[in-house]
């Protein structure tokens, strides 16, 4: 649905995107991971064909964004970072002229504005200014805006970006939702945002791609070793001494008392092996209080700052 | 075609919701109101003082006595200094909240929403500059003024504006701020009003040039009564230069991001 290949913008002598390749198939969620100013917004703004790449191709739905750009803009919905809205309309008038602009027949288009006010949720302000709706209203706007000619293609640039946790809730249940029968690509620099709505993750740091897969692979590939992290009420010593005689433990530390007795500790193990019901087992008939155990992977966030930290190192 | 309307008529609206319109409208009739008051008591003064000579009667003329001066105030007001004013947030304003990367990622092309943008600024100055019609109406009631003069007079004063607007699109497609598009509107139409000054200084080719080039010598034919095809040319070209180069502007932004 999308295809991306070597793709690069400069701003005058700043190159802002280098070399970017990727596809996206038709139904699938594609996360934009990076840090700010990564270059995600720049990808996607010549994918919507807000502005022309310096070099490379991109295809949206088989259509170039340069020399085939209004076909491209008909099957693409944009929501930039900068909700664009005209604050001194109303809601519904402002969805309509939407639809005007968007090119859908005037006697589809009630029925368009109906669809995603209902699919938004936003009967409740459709008459309303939309300079006077609130922030998580304001969002919803933004959504509705560039779903109202159905797209195949949604593009998102930062979608729930200073919204509150409840109202980004309700976002990522309308963005999970549209799944299948849109094509989707959201951008964040937030890490638990992606790996929960995206089936697969792409990477960008300082304009080019350093990681792409689903969130899962990701995260298999830079564990290196497992950890098991455990909460004990014991003999720091002899605990210490017991955990690092188990086979396929590597090494174990304490990291700090939490009070009480209780101590944690981190137990690194062999990549593969799951450990836990051995510790559990062995602590619980040393008489000891088990408090706590529970898997450490490596999370998104961590794997996404040693991606980017090791790329400035490379430079 | 769609798009270009829906541009057309939002941007319409967004005169009449927001002051911009009426304040503008208002300190213009206010002007053009006074100078009318003023130039219709100076008519009637003179024409007391003349009433006993035959001779000096003939030579009085309530077209080059009232209406001349008006359009002259009209031209200055209306165009030299609201209509910077008018169109300064076209596009500054869009830039600025971010609402051009939906009108640039949308079906529409470039020219249409240009288009559209100055078919609506178009309209609204076409409508203020209507309501002055009130005038030549109360001296029909009252006297005999001839509407052949008075329609090529506006006739001109809609060209003028017509350009005018196109350098204020310009103005507003360079710049996030909307003072200095107003700025930048409002300089570049002074010059193109001094350019008469300027070309009776010169002598020869350059002064012909020039000279040619001033829009007020051109509007003036219109303000005298007369509808010369060179002049309605100069302003179309105008107009046309002025759209041209607005579209070679935004695309240029699209470049720039």
């Amino acid at each position: 649905m999308i295809e991306v290949k070597d793709l690069t913008k400069k701003y005058g002598s700043f190159t802002a995107v280098r070399d970017v390749s990727f596809e996206v198939e038709k139904g699938e969620i594609l996360g934009f991971l990076g840090p700010n100013a990564a270059g995600k917004t720049t990808t996607m703004r010549v994918l919507t064909c807000f502005m022309p790449a310096t070099a490379g191709t991109a295809r949206v739905a088989g259509f170039d964004t340069f020399s085939q750009s209004l076909d491209v803009r008909r099957r693409v919905g944009y929501l930039p970072e900068n909700v664009p809205l005209y604050l001194d309309m109303r809601v519904r008038p402002y969805l309509e002229f939407i639809a005007k602009i968007k090119d859908i027949p005037s006697r589809d288009r009630r029925k368009a504005v109906n669809r995603v006010i209902e699919l938004t949720a936003l009967e409740e302000v459709e008459h309303r200014i939309v300079g006077h709706c609130s922030k998580g209203f304001r969002q919803r706007v933004g959504l509705a805006q560039a779903l109202i000619h159905d797209p195949d293609v949604l593009i998102l640039d930062e979608p729930t970006n200073g919204l509150d946790p409840k109202q980004i809730n309700e976002v990522r249940e309308v963005i999970k939702g549209l799944a299948g029968d849109h094509t989707i690509i959201l951008s964040s620099h937030i890490l638990p945002e992606v790996s929960k709505t995206c089936e697969r993750v792409v990477i960008i740091d300082q304009g080019r791609i350093v990681a792409g897969d689903t969130p899962a692979n990701l995260d298999a590939r830079l564990r290196g070793s497992q950890s098991i992290s455990a909460q004990i009420r014991g003999p720091v010593s002899e605990v210490m001494d017991l955990l690092k005689q188990k086979d396929g433990v590597v090494d174990v530390k304490t990291r700090s008392s939490v009070g009480d007795g209780l101590w944690q500790y981190d137990i690194d193990v062999m990549p593969g092996r799951d450990l836990r019901s051995e510790v559990a087992s062995s602590v619980v008939g040393s008489n000891w209080d088990l408090v706590e155990l529970t898997t450490a992977g490596m999370s998104l966030e961590e794997i996404f700052l040693e991606l980017t930290t090791q790329e400035e190192e490379g430079d | 075609m769609q798009g270009l309307l829906a541009i057309w008529g939002r941007e319409l609206k967004a005169y009449f919701i927001s002051p911009i319109f009426y304040a503008l409208s208002t300190v213009f009739i206010f002007i053009v109101s006074f100078m009318f008051f003023y130039s219709l008591q100076s008519y009637t003064q003179y024409f007391m003082q003349v009433a006993q000579y035959p001779t000096m009667m003939e030579r009085i003329n309530i077209n080059e006595m009232i209406m001349r001066p008006l359009f002259n105030t009209m031209s200055f007001v209306a165009v030299l200094t609201l209509m910077p004013m008018l169109t300064m947030r076209v596009f500054s304003e869009e830039k600025k909240t971010g609402t051009i990367e939906l009108l640039l990622t949308s079906p529409v092309r470039d020219w249409h929403v240009i288009l559209g943008k100055f078919l609506a600024a178009f309209t609204l100055y076409t409508a203020m500059i209507g309501l002055t019609i009130i005038y030549p109406m109360v001296l029909q009631v009252y006297g005999d003024p001839d509407w052949g003069p008075i329609w090529a007079g506006y006739l001109g004063l809609v060209l003028l504006g017509g350009g005018v607007i196109t350098i204020g699109l310009f103005a507003s497609s360079l710049t996030e701020n909307q003072i200095v598009a107003a700025v930048i509107c409002f300089g570049a139409a002074l010059i193109l009003w001094m350019m008469d000054v300027a070309a009776e200084s010169m002598t020869g080719m350059l002064g012909e040039v020039v000279g040619y080039l001033s829009v007020l010598r051109h509007y003036n034919t219109f303000e005298k009564g007369i509808i010369d095809s060179t002049d309605c040319l100069f302003f179309l070209s105008f107009i046309f230069l002025g759209l041209f180069i607005t579209v070679r502007s935004i695309e240029s932004t699209r470049w720039r991001g």
